[in-house]
């Protein structure tokens, strides 16, 4: 091996142990027993057990937030998919006016720091009875979902060349059957990355999910995390153990979509 | 099949060009005709106004008697083969020959029975079960045009199909697109910029220039009696000579000036002669000597000192002519083509 060889070696090595700690770590102390967790910590562990994962479920009925996360981050995603698809099929292939405009708009949405929304939503949201409910949580998600959503897919379809729906339409094609036939099929790897990044957005939001919703049947994991902590103690050991159960289904569905999605961002980068 | 018609048809894109200023051309029923012209002329946006792809600012289109100016393209009836051949590469070559008769809701027996004698036409029937990433040029090429067959539709549309193809086999394709149409009688309206392509394929030819038409007629009227100084310098390869004033001939074989405006000469290299110094009309001093093979294509300079203009001369390959020889030069008097250096109008 030579000198440059080597040193990369190294640097890489410490680089992984860096970004990797922080996650053995995490998942060590989830299986450390509370007593253990602040004497003694040592990088190997001696005593593994379930204890905190136990807790999370039969005594805080974690399996609620959890489907309160799957329920809201899967019907924004689908809300955008579906619709932002639509939108940004329009954006990137018809010709109208004031298309720059409307494209600047719908970033200028998205770009509202969300403290300064939470108030006038929650008003609306009230005066609609929409405040802890499923829909009062996808309706305010929407608004910054679906204008990633649109930006991401407009870049996509822009991509594709026209004349494959021009032949198409020749073809004795509607322009509808033409994006279902030959655009969406060749966008898929586009509209994978946007569905999974749009679900990741939603499932780790944390600002809206606090305000809006009033009771643990319908708050989120991560206000749910958040809430853990008590007057007197700090469960840490739940706190981590609910870190890797919200945080694992979202690596596993990023891990099985990796390749698509690097497909989807870097489309169109070179010529393939 | 179907006539085309472009009546008046105007065409300004939101960026303010100029695309079509009123074009007229009639395409009759069974017709192979070739639009043809530099990039820009115009040639594709008509083609894609016929298509529907494109809609007109002003003027009408018909396909057969019927107007469809304001179709969509899917309601027209007609097929086209893209410059990029825009097969979908998601789709196999079976799907890909199957789309437009399934997009009219043709059943899977009739598809099968249309696609099968296409593909053996087409000599495709090995590949049927690929995708157009795995086909040659040549084969994805034959995939679009038999895509367009298929369908038996009322016109056929061809944007440059041959323009991606090597040299050798843009020739097969050329003679196997005459073919195909002789068998089919199909109305096709072809577009290239290749003058040569437009030539061989053409029943007739339009030679198209910013948006107009500057000549319509078949392939060897145009090329015997071109329309303008345009047309004559824009088909014929080499290129026509254009000299203004005539330079090439003695001054008592030049025509007086029609009107004020002063008169240009055109003439094909083929049809000057080297002959001795002194012997010809003129004589011209040998600047460049391309052998092509069959001949020689020599560039000269008027005048016997060679400061002249340029004029191009297609010789014979023997005998070799050295480069800054003297030759005298002789112009065949029947194939001299006078313009109105003006209007670029032809005189006689």
């Amino acid at each position: 091996m030579t000198r440059t060889g080597r040193w990369q070696t190294v640097a890489l090595a410490v680089l992984v142990l860096a970004t990797g700690f922080p996650f053995y770590w995490t998942i060590v102390s989830s299986l450390t027993p509370e007593a253990r967790l602040f004497q003694a910590p040592s990088l190997i562990p001696t005593t593994l057990v379930l204890d905190h994962y136990r807790a999370l479920f039969r005594e805080r009925d974690f399996w609620v937030p959890i489907r309160n996360s799957l329920v809201v981050a899967g019907t924004t995603t689908a809300f955008c998919v579906a619709v932002g698809g639509l939108c940004a099929y329009a954006l990137a292939r018809l010709r109208f006016r004031g298309k720059a405009p409307i494209l600047g708009l719908i970033l200028a949405v998205s770009v509202f720091p969300q403290i300064s929304v939470v108030s006038p939503l929650y008003l609306l949201l009230r005066s609609l009875h929409l405040i802890n409910t499923y829909p009062g949580l996808v309706l305010p998600y929407l608004t910054f979902a679906m204008p990633l959503t649109v930006w991401l897919l407009v870049g996509f379809f822009r991509q594709l060349p026209a004349e494959l729906e021009e032949a198409a339409m020749v073809d004795g094609a509607s322009r509808l059957r033409a994006m279902w036939e030959v655009i969406l099929p060749l966008a898929l790897p586009g509209l994978a990355a946007t569905a999974i990044l749009t679900f990741v957005y939603c499932w780790n939001e944390f600002l809206f999910a606090l305000s809006f919703t009033l009771g643990p049947e319908r708050q989120t994991v991560p206000v749910a995390i958040a809430l853990f902590r008590g007057q007197y103690q700090v469960p840490w050991g739940q706190i981590l153990a609910a870190a890797i159960v919200a945080t694992t289904p979202v690596a596993l569905l990023v891990l099985a979509f990796q390749r698509r999605i690097v497909q989807g961002l870097t489309a169109g980068a070179v010529k393939g | 099949m179907a006539s085309v018609r472009l009546e008046g048809v105007e065409k300004v894109y939101p960026n303010g060009h100029v695309a079509a200023r009123g074009l007229d051309i009639a395409v009759a029923d069974g017709e192979f005709m070739v639009l043809v012209g530099p990039s820009g002329c115009g040639k594709s946006t008509a083609l894609r106004m016929i298509a529907g792809l494109e809609t007109p600012t002003a003027g009408r289109v018909l396909i057969g008697e019927r107007d469809v100016t304001a179709l969509p393209p899917q309601e027209r009836d007609i097929a086209m083969v893209f410059q990029s051949y825009a097969l979908y590469p998601h789709m196999t070559v079976r799907q890909n020959l199957a789309f437009g008769l399934r997009m009219r809701g043709e059943t899977a027996a009739a598809i099968a029975g249309r696609v099968e004698p296409a593909a053996r036409a087409l000599g495709l029937e090995g590949v049927l079960d690929r995708r157009p990433g795995q086909l040659s040029g040549g084969q994805r090429q034959r995939v679009a045009l038999g895509r367009a067959m298929v369908r038996d539709p009322q016109v056929f549309l061809f944007d440059e199909p041959l323009s991606n193809l090597d040299a050798k086999l843009r020739v097969e394709t050329r003679a196997e697109l005459a073919r195909l149409h002789r068998r089919l009688a199909a109305t096709i309206v072809y577009v290239t910029h290749d003058q040569e392509e437009a030539l061989t394929l053409g029943g007739r030819v339009t030679v198209m220039r910013d948006g107009l038409v500057e000549q319509v007629g078949p392939p060897m009227e145009v090329y015997r009696r071109p329309a303008t100084m345009f047309v004559a310098g824009f088909v014929g390869s080499p290129a026509m000579n254009l000299l203004e004033g005539g330079l090439l001939l003695p001054p008592a074989a030049r025509p007086t000036a029609a009107g004020d405006g002063s008169v240009t000469l055109g003439i094909r290299p083929h049809d000057v002669e080297i002959v001795a110094p002194g012997t010809g009309d003129t004589d011209a001093r040998v600047d460049v000597a391309e052998p092509r093979g069959s001949e020689l294509l020599l560039h000269l300079r008027l005048g016997a000192d060679g400061g002249g203009a340029e004029v191009r001369v297609v010789a014979p390959p023997e005998p070799s002519v050295p480069v800054d020889a003297v030759v005298g030069l002789r112009c065949d008097r029947q194939r001299l083509h006078w313009f109105d250096s003006r209007s670029g109008r032809r005189l006689d």
